[in-house]
């Protein structure tokens, strides 16, 4: 069994609080850096050394790298050591991990455009060669120490499993030489490992977190304990975005254990002891709200504003050939179809909570968080001080899916601090949670097509009209076209003439990132409605997809594949059916087949075969693992997930009215990893996106229904 | 007045008024926070303890009724994880972000001393009520079974 030494544990943090280390010797890349989780003391004393801001090295021979993306189940605590230890040539089970501090220069993400935020199934893609270059810089700067140390040619060393060997039976630890080696310049080229030549990057490897998740010491945002702490309890207004008017605390202040009770933006505070006598205070509270805006929301109503927005707000174009609309106009047979999305809460396992401690002209944030980076300049903005006076420390997240991008919790959680002068632990109910989140924003896509003579689609028209995530988050331009509203909007299919718009419409109700974003609202449309002209055409769903992807070997590879996998040129068993549906997102391409029959008017699950090409693996059991994740998570929307609101209050308060996948419900998953030595994919989230496709095709291939609006309930199945 | 009850095998004498949740006891009197909160009304199963060898939801139990009686938590079933469904679930790399895993382990440990063989249909019914928004169910069943014939190999041989 394994015995790894794993930082996250609340053992191994004992000693570590908020440490500012700007005097960090560092071979001029770590300077300023706030080093979380490495002892200041050891730094200060120079017993631990920073070759570069990925490798810390000790003179004990301790080897500590760093994860700048937070785990949140997806496996960034293993694989992101992984690619730097490939080049650095250490055992990843003898390292310790930490979670990067804030730093937007050494941490951020490229991918996304720098800032230091996990999301977007980009923590692979954006460190796989920073990272192997950042491992082979600090191996280089060790054999060079090494050849000074010993006087011989670097060429004559090696450096391997924690040591620098050269001939003669020379021999030293990486620890012995990295004082030396921190002082060396950083080589600007380093050569890289032939992928021939890995050793740990491609292999399966244990996960390092997974011990202290077996065993309770895994330290999570709610486990965390600052000395003299107190705990929080906020009322906010059931209307999101309405203000206080006034408030009558003193009941609850009047309550055992009740410290203070305070006022912020976002609501009424109830500070105590414990977390219990924080929550049961907060029941004696008597606030009048201002309701703001907000108040008249229902998403019925919201989903005609989107729908009557649909020809009058401003059309985005995204991607025209030919005159699509010509052809529809003149063609024997058309296809047409609408498509909705519902909203959808995140509903991570951890509720929203946060730790903040406002003292002597500093700020320290501990807890989940997807955005380091964010987390430290909106709290700055906030309280009105310098961002370099905060430090924030990531604990491990009991689950992101976008929901820990939005800061909301931190900035409360500091300015409660703030008011009472202590460091406070604010926690959340699950309530609190469901209707407080940013939703997944509703869609409707609408969608024509004409056939041809051989029933082969001739042109092609998409328009989606959903509420732009990226101008809350980022203030992206209303005329500025979202990326992340475009994922996996123009499908693979070989259509002659095709026009793909989209169309922002604000809502009203605020809006998140939810894993997988508008994939999994365009792929919905695609793939149902490439279905739809299958069905029209007379033609066999696989076949008909496949005949429209000639000119695209990856696609056809892993729906071939998939086909073949689950069988698809026999008959499914009796009772049930198959559906397909076919993606490419993050890089990676994917094809699913849900095997389905029907109880009570709705969808069971039993089976899905799946797919997927993402290029390079770094650690292929944590794939297979994402892609059970990803499928379990998009069932859930897809079967029973939808927020609905009365008059501006969120109607689902908990997992009694928010439903979710448990595992009576959970189908089988047979994964097939395509061999390929393309760039790497993202793998956290497509698979999210293909489960709710595949699922509502093989409703239609077994009730003749085609259900098109989620979750796939009876009733919404009957009213198909 | 307080309420006396044994933790793990240690007896505690616990300040908290008799009507808090004993989740609630457990994490911030008691001090062991692998029990987690998830949902606080008993849908989840993020806060399953033992309470006299019966899997309970803490979040939904007054301290007024563990009064004399014997609570085990995840940290009960070793700290260096040497039970067999701890080392099945690293066998099998169960937990993703790993908030729900203590619930699903004292659940599963619940099972398991009763039923060292469950069927599938055994499993889906001791472990429905607890969430995973991971989805880690495959992962969990495989390790139960892994650790459930480790169990039984070990009654046998003893």
């Amino acid at each position: 069994m394994s015995t790894t030494t794993n930082t996250g544990t609340r053992g191994g943090l004992s000693r570590r609080g908020f440490l500012q280390t700007s005097a960090v010797a560092s071979g001029g890349l770590a300077i300023g850096a706030n080093l979380a989780g490495l002892s200041v003391e050891a730094i200060a004393a120079g017993t631990i050394h920073t070759p570069n801001a990925w490798v810390h090295i000790a003179d004990d021979n301790t080897i500590t790298l760093i994860s700048a993306r937070s785990e949140m189940g997806q496996g960034v605590y293993t694989s992101m050591p992984m690619l730097i230890a490939e080049e650095l040539n250490v055992d990843v089970r003898t390292v310790q991990v930490v979670i990067a501090p804030p730093n937007t220069k050494l941490y951020g993400n490229a991918l996304l455009g720098g800032p230091q935020l996990t999301g977007g199934s980009t923590s692979v893609r954006d460190g796989w060669e920073k990272l192997r270059v950042a491992g082979a810089q600090v191996r280089e700067m060790l054999l060079s120490a090494a050849a000074a140390k010993w006087n011989v040619d670097a060429k004559s060393l090696k450096a391997e499993n924690g040591n620098v060997t050269g001939p003669g039976g020379k021999k030293a630890s990486y620890g012995q030489l990295a004082a030396e080696a921190s002082k060396l310049p950083v080589p600007e080229k380093v050569a890289l490992k032939e992928p021939g030549d890995f050793r740990i990057v491609g292999k399966r490897t244990r996960r390092l977190d997974t011990p202290a998740k077996t065993n309770g010491t895994a330290e999570f945002g709610i486990d965390v304990k600052l000395p003299g702490m107190v705990y929080a309890s906020l009322e906010q207004c059931p209307v999101i975005g309405g203000t206080v008017k006034g408030f009558d605390g003193a009941k609850a202040k009047a309550m055992p254990g009740v410290i203070d009770v305070v006022q912020i933006p976002d609501g009424v505070a109830v500070v105590a002891d414990t977390y219990w006598h924080a929550k049961k205070a907060r029941e004696a509270l008597a606030v009048q709200w201002d309701e703001g805006s907000g108040a008249t929301l229902n998403e019925k109503t919201m989903l005609e504003g989107i729908r009557a927005g649909a020809p009058s707000d401003k059309v985005l174009p995204l991607k025209a050939n030919g005159d699509a609309e010509a052809a529809i106009k003149d063609a024997k047979k058309v296809v047409r179809a609408e498509y909705v999305m519902p909203l959808l809460s995140h509903s991570p396992m951890e509720p929203m909570n946060f730790t903040a401690w406002v003292h002597d002209g500093k700020v320290d944030l501990i807890g989940p968080t997807q955005w380091q980076d964010g987390a430290q300049g909106t709290v700055a903005k906030a309280l009105g001080v310098d961002p370099q006076t905060i430090s924030v420390r990531t604990t491990f997240l009991g689950g992101g899916f976008g929901r820990r991008i939005d800061v909301d919790f931190i900035v409360q959680a500091a300015q409660i601090s703030k008011a009472v002068g202590k460091p406070v632990k604010l926690i959340w109910t699950r309530e609190d949670d469901m209707t407080h989140d940013f939703y997944r924003p509703q869609s409707l896509h609408q969608m024509a097509a004409a056939l041809g003579d051989d029933g082969k689609p001739t042109a092609m028209t998409f328009r989606m009209v959903s509420q732009s995530i990226t101008g809350r988050v980022f203030g992206l331009p209303l005329e500025v076209q979202d990326p992340l509203m475009t994922e996996a909007a123009i499908a693979p299919y070989e259509i002659a003439a095709t026009r793909h718009e989209v169309v922002k419409h604000d809502a009203g109700l605020r809006v998140g990132y939810w894993r997988s974003v508008s994939h999994a609202l365009n792929a919905f449309a695609n793939e149902s409605f490439i279905d739809e002209c299958a069905a029209a055409a007379g033609k066999d769903p696989y076949a008909y997809r496949m005949a429209l992807l000639e000119k695209q070997p990856r696609f056809a590879n892993v729906l071939r594949l998939a086909a073949d996998k689950a069988g698809w040129s026999t008959a499914a068993p009796a009772g049930r059916a198959r559906g397909i549906a076919l993606m490419e997102g993050y890089d990676t391409y994917m094809a699913q087949i849900a095997e389905v029959s029907m109880q009570n008017g709705a969808p069971v699950v039993h089976k899905v075969t799946v797919v997927a090409d993402l290029g390079r693996m770094v650690n292929p059991d944590t794939v297979e693992a994402q892609i059970q994740s990803a499928i379990v998570f998009g069932l859930s929307a897809a079967l029973y997930g939808e927020i609905t609101l009365d008059k501006g209050r969120v109607q689902q308060t908990n997992f009694d009215r928010y439903r979710v996948v448990r595992m009576n419900e959970s189908p089988t998953i047979d994964i097939t990893l395509v061999q390929s030595n393309e760039k790497p994919g993202g793998i956290g989230e497509p698979a999210t996106a293909l489960i709710g496709p595949a699922v509502a095709n093989a409703v239609f291939a077994t009730t003749g229904k085609r259900v098109r609006r989620m979750p796939f309930t009876a009733e919404n199945i009957a009213s198909a | 007045m307080s309420t006396r009850f044994s933790v793990n095998g240690r007896t505690v004498d616990a300040k908290a008024e008799a009507d808090t949740p004993l989740l609630w006891v457990i994490r911030d009197e008691i001090g062991l926070t692998g029990t987690k909160f998830g949902c606080g009304a008993a849908l989840c199963g993020a806060c399953t303890v033992h309470v006299d060898g019966q899997p309970v939801r803490s979040c939904q139990t007054p301290l007024s009724a563990v009064a004399g009686r014997k609570v085990s938590t995840i940290e009960s079933l070793s700290r260096n994880n040497t039970h067999p469904l701890q080392k099945a679930w690293i066998a099998h790399d169960v937990p993703q972000c790993g908030y729900c895993q203590s619930g699903q382990l004292m659940s599963a440990a619940a099972l398991l001393a009763k039923n060292k063989n469950p069927s599938d249909a055994d499993i889906d019914a001791a472990m429905s009520g607890n969430i995973c928004r991971c989805g880690t169910y495959a992962r969990i069943k495989a390790a139960i079974k892994t650790a459930a014939a480790e169990m039984r190999g070990a009654r046998s041989q003893a």
